[in-house]
């Protein structure tokens, strides 16, 4: 079991300030969206809690400890980073892209192990590509790559994922199949899932707790019935739209009205 | 049918055939000169020397001494010249996840023919563990150069890497000028421009077995320590960022494979200035052929490079004997049709 405590941080990169006094604390098990307009800060708050960036001030523990003095190593071992797209120049098979999920795990100059194919192949079938095993990363379509990242990433066997706008580019059966899957893992076996997502309605149906971020500030922090309000919508994305209870879960579920549309008489 | 095969015995495969190669291609390398000396008979020579055998001798004994004080010096030169330059190329590509780079192209190449011209316009005559002053000027020009090149893309205790290719570029491209500005005055600076052109053009300048007891414990400590980063390079494919995902310390790990490949290029450089296109070509050539995943692609490049130049050498030698052509000419003129036949068959294309 992973948590993440996000204290008091700020992050600014050379031309100002970004993140400003950013506290969340993120317990084992939760699933966790980060919502905002482009440029509120969810991807720079992503990367400050993968490591890869350091806070400006403030600091981030991950499960106890403070994320800027453990080594990479150790941070990968509990640690998983889907991001919006990977390029990969070279011609591996997806077979080998899964199997560089094993890196963190592998000593300098022995092979992979029975137990890490296993993984790959465990992890293959999780995403449900396994007929794509030999097939070269560079031929698939966008959907089936970021499959395949993921099935990297849970080939890491991370306690905690963090996925940065994971769905961002694929149409929509790959969108829900992906969260489906991120969900049942986060269900079955206890996976923390901090993702960035664009998506409001997709994040509302499937987080059970959303942070809404504005010019890098916390803005709202709750269910998605707190955070997903006509008028925080309004005041975070400036944009005017209806708030209804989605028809089967009853979560909110958002409504885009075109200007000058007529009404629909019922 | 090979890539069917379990990881460990493909790679136990490749690697075999290729040692083969080398040793065939050494043998032949030796056999052809201005003297022809036969198979058997070099075999019987080394492995005399080599193990418990005791083969009567059937050749001459000048045979003998240009076999061990000429032949095999030079032609083990060459292989230490090419495996150091494809493994390196190796090293630079994938860390800089470029189709163009090769060992050159963050300024070694133009680090070390600067120092070599300049060390041979000094009125020195100064010899070190068998190098001349041009050889050791060369050496040290390059890792100069590189260390140069990096502390400049430096930004923020960050070094990018697209900022190190700009800053390898343009330092490059200031120290070709500076060459050329020496050449073109050369007539008052008492540079023997024949020289000057042989290093760029690549020669293997072995004179004896001093200098390989100096560059092969370089060379193969420098392979032996690339292949230790296989799993970081294969993680570099997805980038820095990526590979930090997957537990790579990035910064440290990057100026650890800088470091290897550019004093494998150093070493290279030192004994057969700048032998174009093995750097570039052989790693491509590899990986179209068997595959991107480092763990096999370095010591298969390493082992490939080596014939490659071994044979190039051999083929310089003799095509124009008695007059040697310079042997960056030869790779180049055999190697890129070889990679454009490679690169137009595989099926495995690259996604750049």
């Amino acid at each position: 079991m992973m948590d993440l405590q996000i204290k008091q941080v700020y992050f600014s990169y050379f031309d100002g300030l970004v993140l400003h006094n950013i506290n969340l604390s993120i317990e084992a098990g939760e699933m966790v969206a980060l919502l905002g307009p482009n440029g509120s800060g969810k991807t720079t708050l992503i990367k400050l809690a993968t490591g890869v960036l350091k806070p400006s001030q403030g600091e981030i523990r991950l499960d106890g400890s403070n994320l800027s003095r453990l080594s990479r190593k150790s941070i990968a071992r509990t640690m998983a980073v889907v991001p919006q797209q990977f390029h990969i120049p070279f011609s591996f098979t997806v077979a080998e892209v899964v199997t560089l999920g094993r890196i963190p795990f592998l000593k300098a100059f022995a092979g992979e192990s029975a137990v890490d194919r296993q993984l790959v192949t465990n992890a293959l079938e999780l995403v449900g590509i396994a007929e794509l095993r030999e097939r070269r990363f560079d031929e698939l379509s966008g959907g089936e790559r970021q499959k395949v990242i993921l099935a990297m990433a849970l080939a890491q066997q991370p306690k905690l994922l963090l996925l940065d706008e994971p769905t961002v580019h694929l149409d929509i059966t790959h969108q829900v199949e992906i969260l489906e899957l991120v969900r049942r893992l986060n269900a079955e076996e206890g996976l923390t899932v901090i993702a960035a997502m664009h998506d409001l309605n997709l994040a509302s149906l499937y987080f059970g707790r959303l942070v809404l971020l504005k010019e890098g500030r916390v803005s709202t922090d709750g269910t998605p019935a707190q955070v997903l309000t006509e008028d925080r919508i309004k005041e975070v994305f400036s944009a005017a739209v209806k708030v209804e209870p989605h028809p089967v879960t009853g979560v909110p579920h958002i409504v885009v009205t075109p200007k000058g549309s007529a009404t629909k008489r019922r | 049918m090979l890539i069917k095969m379990r990881h460990r015995n493909r790679l136990v495969l490749i690697l075999f055939l290729l040692g083969g190669g080398l040793v065939v291609a050494l043998l032949l390398a030796s056999a052809f000169g201005v003297v022809t000396i036969s198979l058997p008979d070099i075999l019987k020579m080394v492995l005399n020397k080599v193990a418990i055998f005791d083969f009567p001798s059937t050749w001459r004994a000048v045979d003998e001494t240009i076999i061990f004080q000429i032949r095999l010096p030079g032609v083990v030169g060459a292989a230490l010249v090419g495996a150091a330059l494809a493994t390196a190329g190796v090293l630079f590509q994938g860390l800089l996840r470029n189709p163009m780079a090769d060992p050159y192209i963050i300024g070694t190449s133009a680090g070390a023919a600067l120092g070599a011209t300049i060390a041979m316009i000094l009125p020195i005559n100064l010899t070190f563990l068998g190098f001349g002053l041009v050889p050791m000027a060369a050496f040290i020009g390059a890792l100069v150069t590189v260390t140069l090149v990096y502390n400049l893309a430096r930004v923020g205790g960050k070094t990018p890497l697209i900022s190190m290719l700009l800053a390898g570029f343009v330092v490059s491209a200031l120290l070709a000028a500076v060459i050329s500005f020496m050449m073109s005055v050369s007539d008052r600076l008492g540079l023997n421009l024949r020289s000057v052109y042989l290093f760029l053009m690549g020669q293997i300048s072995v004179t004896g077995w001093g200098q390989i007891v100096v560059i092969a414990p370089l060379v193969i400590g420098g392979i032996i320590g690339a292949r230790f980063f296989a799993f970081h390079l294969n993680a570099f494919s997805l980038g820095e960022e990526g590979a930090a995902y997957l537990g790579i310390e990035v910064e440290r790990d990057k100026i650890l494979i800088l470091a290897l490949g550019s004093l494998l290029t150093a070493a290279a450089v030192s004994i057969s200035g700048l032998v174009g296109f093995v750097g570039l070509v052989v790693p491509h050539a590899v990986r179209l052929t068997l595959g991107p995943d480092h763990r096999l692609l370095l010591p298969a490049s390493a082992l490939a490079g080596a014939i490659f130049v071994v044979i190039a050498d051999l083929l310089a030698r003799i095509l124009l004997a008695p007059v040697p052509i310079p042997v960056g000419v030869v790779t180049a003129i055999i190697g890129a049709p070889f990679f454009l036949y490679l690169l137009r068959r595989s099926r495995r294309e690259y996604a750049f």
